[in-house]
Order: structure tokens, then sequence, then C-alpha cells
């Protein structure tokens, strides 16, 4: 049969439409010139200024201080959720699949929206400990999602061999269950985590004075900053999640040649 | 995971589950159906709840009941709106359904090393920063940037033309944001396709075309529909696209609703709109789960 050069064409095209604007970006944030359009030459100028500036360094650490909270949370929660979800077949389970699945499809602004009438209506103040809530509410469902896909392999033969020679729970969580389930765990934890540090939609709407984290500095400079430094900030970035990416790609990967 | 950003969708196999309930369920569920039922349930439902309740003029919350705020939604600059972020949102899915399409085949037909890389380049988009892939575009459609330049001194444009601040800044943007979306699914249905059937159509005197409609689409069909709702459903709820991109032009329900949250403060409003939206992205849920139940009596219930 021969092969139509069509849907490799498009794949192309797909694949340059991702990238072209993202290497302007990255290649602007090198030009010494404010204007995208001029070249001024190489500089690392908006990199130092960006390094200057406090108030990104003090969004970046709002949006750490977040997002570990949020990670460790949700990590918990989604991962004792997955395992109820894998373990146990009830009407429970099934009303707990579509709660723990609803906030995946759900609009962000609908979340966002939702938390602050809820948390104005509680009276707990907007601050970091709100958007702090607010994440692990939509982190633990991708967290469940990622480890009860692992669940799908493992093999509870495994645990119930243990407690048949005379294993305890602790031991069989900490010297079973844990070890063997960690890539997923870790998967799903780092996925939480860079949801966390992406986030900006809910973030926004649940957040008060004080509590910028990143994205939202960078929405406040897309609006009125300077565009060169929104670009160094960008590339950073960029790198830090390409890093990210990798090492969950090859965590992964790793568990599957485990296999 | 990386393959299936919304891996719901692919319902996993269920299988060595115990029927009976045990403690240790309630022990093991109990923390996340609380979180979520505090912090997602209630939430939703004072969205609804507060919709039907009256303005008082300080940015608060009046006492009683009142149909006024859905009233109002009639005024007519709200259909336009509505109707817009319907388009745009239809719009986007059929673009990003047809590009991705191809795209989706072309990764899963190449040869394993390949379809990995390949893989790789189309999800990292989907993991780099949602604001920085719209500024990007910020960057590029600008009026002193670099696109507009060359346009104009090719005479593409007129001098009064510009790219951004309208509609189809917007629903480039959107195609933009969500095409990876629709790649990931239509690729994991097209690589369990079994391309020997398409092989045997042709065989038997099907053209390329019929082969394709009558044997592959209905073949990765599901791949398809959850494509359709990765991109549709977010699309509805675009709030940061329009906001950047858009400029009063391209205003989407999501825009709305923050105005009257952070402008007006009129929550109410806000509440209703919120629930006009919450409407729109439940209802072609339940239209797929509805069809794929008819199709499948397995499908609607999770494989037990």
């Amino acid at each position: 049969m021969r092969h139509s050069r069509f849907p490799a064409a498009v794949t192309a095209l797909c694949l340059a439409f991702f990238y072209v604007p993202i290497l302007i970006l990255v290649v602007n944030s090198f030009n010494s010139s404010r204007f995208s359009t001029v070249w001024g030459g190489f500089s690392l100028v908006w990199y130092e200024r960006l390094i200057h500036d406090r108030a990104v360094w003090l969004a970046l650490r709002n949006t750490l201080i977040v997002a570990l909270g949020a990670t460790g949370g949700s990590v918990l929660i989604g991962t004792m959720a997955a395992f109820a979800l894998h373990r146990y077949r009830s009407r429970l389970q099934d009303y707990h699949y579509a709660l723990i699945y609803t906030p995946l499809v759900m609009p962000e602004i609908l979340m966002g929206m939702s938390l602050l009438l809820f948390f104005v209506a509680v009276g707990i103040p907007l601050g970091l400990a709100t958007i702090t809530l607010a994440h692990i509410t939509f982190c633990a469902s991708y967290v469940a999602m990622v480890v009860l896909a692992r669940l799908q392999d493992f093999d509870f033969t495994i645990v119930e061999a243990a407690q048949d020679l005379g294993a305890g729970w602790r031991t069989i969580i900490w010297r079973i269950l844990l070890p063997l389930l960690a890539p997923g765990i870790v998967a799903g934890g780092l996925l939480a985590f860079t949801l966390s540090v992406d986030d900006f939609v809910i973030t926004f709407f649940v957040s008060g004075p004080g509590s910028t984290t990143l994205p939202i500095r960078i929405y406040s400079m897309i609006k009125h900053g300077s565009p060169p430094m929104i670009n160094a900030l960008s590339t950073i970035l960029l790198a830090l999640t390409l890093t990210v990416a990798y090492a969950t790609q090859r965590l992964i990967g790793k568990a599957e040649v485990k296999r | 995971m990386a393959s299936d950003p919304w891996p719901g969708f692919a319902r996993p196999r269920l299988v060595g589950r115990r029927p009976a309930s045990a403690p240790g369920e309630l022990v093991l569920s109990l923390p996340s159906l609380l979180w979520l039922g505090v912090l997602f349930v209630v939430p939703t439902a004072i969205i609804l709840a507060m919709a039907f309740k009256p303005a008082d003029p300080y940015g608060g919350v009046g006492s009683g009941w009142t149909l006024a705020t859905w009233r109002s939604l009639g005024d007519p600059n709200y259909p336009a709106i509505v109707w817009r972020t319907i388009r745009l949102s239809c719009i986007a899915t059929v673009a990003c359904l047809l590009l991705g399409l191809p795209a989706g085949y072309a990764i899963a037909r190449a040869p394993f090393r390949w379809r990995q890389t390949l893989l790789l380049l189309v999800v990292v988009p989907f993991w780099t920063n949602f604001l920085v892939r719209i500024f990007a575009w910020k960057v590029l459609l600008h009026p002193e940037g670099f696109l507009r330049n060359a346009l104009l001194s090719a005479r593409f444009i007129r001098p009064e033309q510009t790219l951004m601040y309208n509609e189809e800044a917007v629903l480039l943007v959107l195609i933009y944001t969500y095409l990876p979306f629709a790649i990931l699914p239509i690729f994991a249905a097209a690589e369990k396709f079994d391309f020997s059937l398409v092989e045997a159509a042709l065989d038997l005197g099907c053209n390329r075309i019929k082969a394709l409609v009558l044997v592959f689409l209905p073949g990765i069909s599901r791949g398809l529909l959850t494509a359709a709702l990765v991109v549709f459903i977010p699309a509805l709820g675009s709030y940061l696209i329009p906001d950047i991109m858009g400029g009063p032009a391209g205003e989407m329900i999501g825009n709305k609703i923050a105005q009257r949250v952070f402008v007006d403060r009129h929550l109410p409003h806000a509440s209703a709109l919120s629930a006009l939206l919450t409407l729109s992205v439940v209802a072609p849920m339940i239209v797929v789960l509805l069809t794929r139940a008819s199709r499948s009596p397995a499908g609607l219930r999770r494989e037990t």
C-alpha cells in the first residue's frame, strides 16, 4: 500500500505551529533591543534585570510554598483515593469515581469562581492558604488518576503472599506498596507540582493581597510590564518545565522497562 | 500518563477488586470524599444558589430569592457573547479535529523510535506554562511585531488592520492551546486500531476515502469523541486567551464572569453566568455518555 504524504506534512506543520512562537520568544530573550522587531545583538541584560527584580523573587517564593503544600496534600489524598477506587467495588466507589473525575472536566474558571464564593461565605481570608486549598482540590483528582492507572498493573497477590507470611499492615505499606508504587506516586506528585506552579485562573480568583504567585506576576507583567523581561522569565520557566518533563518521562519509561 | 492528559476518558479496566465493603474502604475513601465534598460540591452548590439571590448595591448579596438575575441575562449583549463563546469553541474543536486526525494518524504509523520523539514533541507544549504560550503569540501578533510588519510590507494587510484584539486571534490561540489535547487521544485510538482492516477494505475494492470514512473513522470514534470533548469543554470556559488576545471584540463568557466578580462586584450575576457555563459544559458530556451507553451497555458504568 502506498502511503500518502499528507498526514506527515500536517504533523510537520503542527509541530512548526507549536514551536515557532516559543522559539521566537526564546531568541528574543537574548535580544538587547527592547523591540522584538530589531535585533540589537546578543545580551543577557534582561536576565540580569530579572534577577534584581524583588517582586519576581517574592512571587517565586509564594509559588513554591503553594506548590509544595499542594503536592503534599494532593499526593496523600489522591493516592488513598486511587487505592480505594482500585480495591473495592461498591456503590460508594461509583460515586467516589464520579466525584474524583468531575473536577478534571470542569473549566477552571468555574472552580475558581465557586471556591472564591465559598471562601468568602465561610470567612477564610484570601491568601496563600486559600490558594493552597484550591490547588490541592484540583491536583488530587489528577494524582488519583495517575496512581489508579499505575495500580492497574499491580499484582495484589504479592500483598496476600506477604500477609500469609505474617507481614503486618505497616510492613506491607512500607516494604511492598510504597516501593512498588513509587514511580506512579512520584509521577502523580510531579504532575501536581507542575499543575500548581502553572495555574493562573483558579489562583487569580482565590488570591488575596500579598499572595502573588509567579503566573499572576507574569500576567500583570503581560498587561503592564516590559516584554523583554517576560521573554527572559518565560525562557527560564521553559527550561525548568523541560527538565521536569524529561525527568518524568525517564521515570515513567524506566518503570515500563522494568515490567 | 503523558499520552493521555485526561485519563478518565480511557476508562481503566478494574480487575481483582473486592465486592464487599470493608472498614478499610471507608478509611481510604473518606479523605477525598470529604475534601471534594467541602471544596468542590459545596462551592458548586453555592454558585447555583447565588444565581437566585438578589444583589445589594454594596457588592454583596441580599436576602430572599429572585429570578431577576436570570431575566437580566436576556439583555442584548449577553446572547451575543454566549453565541460567540459557543461559535468559537465549535470552530476550534472542528479545526483541532481536522489537524489532529492526520497528525495522530501519522504519529501512530511512525516507526517506534520516531513515535516516542514525536509524542514528546507534542506533549512539551502542553507542559509549558499557559501564560508563556499566550504571551508568545502576543509578541508574534503585536501591532509592532514581526509578523504584522512582514505582512504589511508584503501588502497582505492594510495599515489600519491589526492581527490582535479580534475574534480570529482568539480562535488561533484557542487552536494552538488545545491542539495537543486533540492529537493525543486520536493517536492513542489510532495506535490500537488494527490497520489490516483498512488493507482488507482496500483489497475488497474500497477507495482510500471510503476506507477512511467507513473503516478507520468508526474504528477510532472513541478517540475522536474524547478529542472533541477535551477541546470543546475547556474552550467554552476560556478566560485568559480572550482576555489577552481578544479585547472587547473577542470577549467570551469567562471574561464576563471575571468582570462581574472583579470589576462590578455583582456576585449573583457572575453566578448566573457560571451556572449557564456549567450547564453548557455538562450538556455535551451527558449527550456523549448517553450515546456511549446506548452503543455498549457496559460503556456508561465503570467496568467491574
